[in-house]
């Protein structure tokens, strides 16, 4: 199942499910699964997601055997093209920040998913409960409270007092910086008109501190994701 | 998780968080964390004692309860919450629970 983590609803997101269906239209693995929206981001404080795509592996009994980690199952073409020559400095520095990503391998990333799928806790990949939880991302006080922060953020902005919601985001991201699902949704609301897809490169405007080439700079492109295989 | 006023039942903003009120305090999974007697125990107690951050906005009087920060981790207990359960794109709610006895991958993503 997939969950689109975005305070814009399914509108926001609807155009992407049904652009991802077309594409496998007349195809025989034409996604039936459920598409859910996560508008309020509570997959983050369940499963302790901080960047997506994210996943979990849930069990026949309900029960976590992988915790939140990054998820791959497609090599993204960003990774291997080449940067062409005259492009605007920023994007020519955006793109060479998304090529220092660490990932795994979105072919070992399926291999894993269909090992554990064949095999079950038997699985190579298949973590034990006590396992699930100590490798479950951390969460000191200062996460929790930008969780906090955040969902005060996106409640004040959907009842419009934007003012407040910015003030409250700026405050989750102070407090958990690597969380790049509270930056870029709010980024999203300041630097994508609505009604249009997204601006990728969610550059500086002057409600955040922050921005996403000058944060991954800083954080470390190499920190971005969790890769799968290092919980 | 947002309150327009303290003056709730703790058993139920626990329940919210997917905490248990036992004899033996707040229980999730195989963590239970010992609560002040039942006469002393609000809203406010509760947070401090699961280590919920509890925000107040000024101008709107809402409040923002966080989750628990208690054991340090993400996850207290490998166990999804039982009611755990989310719109699909047309609104309809779809619970996690309908999927028991199959195997899930969950993937989160965002258009952002």
């Amino acid at each position: 199942m997939t969950v689109a983590l975005d305070a814009g609803g399914p509108a926001a997101a609807r155009p992407f499910v049904d652009r991802a269906t077309a594409a496998q239209s007349g195809n025989a693995a034409q996604p039936t699964h459920p598409s859910l929206i996560d508008e309020c981001h509570r997959t983050d404080e369940v499963f302790g997601f901080v960047n997506v795509p994210n996943a979990v592996w849930i069990d026949e009994t309900g029960t976590l055997v992988r915790p939140a980690h990054a998820a791959h199952v497609r090599r993204s073409q960003l990774r291997d093209m080449q940067i062409p020559d005259g492009l605007p400095p920023r994007i020519a520095d955006t793109l060479a920040e998304v090529k220092k990503f660490r990932v795994t391998d979105a072919t070992q990333y399926r291999a894993a998913v269909d090992d554990w799928i064949a095999n079950g806790a038997a699985s190579r990949w298949a973590m034990r409960p006590d396992e699930v939880v100590a490798a479950s991302r951390p969460r000191p006080r200062d996460h929790a409270e930008a969780a906090a922060a955040f969902d005060l953020g996106q409640h004040l902005w959907r009842a419009g007092n934007r003012d407040a919601a910015v003030r409250w985001f700026r405050r989750a991201h102070e407090l958990q910086p690597e969380n790049w699902t509270y930056k870029r949704q709010a980024w999203s609301f300041a630097t994508t008109p609505p009604g249009e897809l997204s601006d990728m490169l969610q550059g500086p405007t002057d409600l955040y501190d922050g921005n996403w080439l000058d944060d991954v700079r800083r954080l470390g492109a190499e920190n971005y994701y969790r890769p799968f295989d290092e919980l | 998780m947002i309150l327009e006023t303290l003056d709730v039942d703790p058993a139920t903003v626990a329940a919210s968080a997917g905490w248990t009120l036992e004899s033996e305090g707040a229980c999730k999974g195989d963590v239970c964390v010992p609560l002040p007697g039942d006469r002393d125990l609000d809203v406010a107690t509760l947070a401090a004692s699961l280590g919920m951050p509890l925000l107040h906005d000024e101008d709107s009087g809402l409040w923002s309860l966080g989750p628990a920060s208690v054991t340090g981790r993400a996850l207290e207990t490998a166990k999804v919450p039982v009611d755990f359960a989310l719109p699909d794109l047309d609104g309809n709610p779809f619970s996690l629970s309908s999927l028991h006895g199959r195997k899930v991958l969950l993937v989160a993503w965002a258009s952002w």
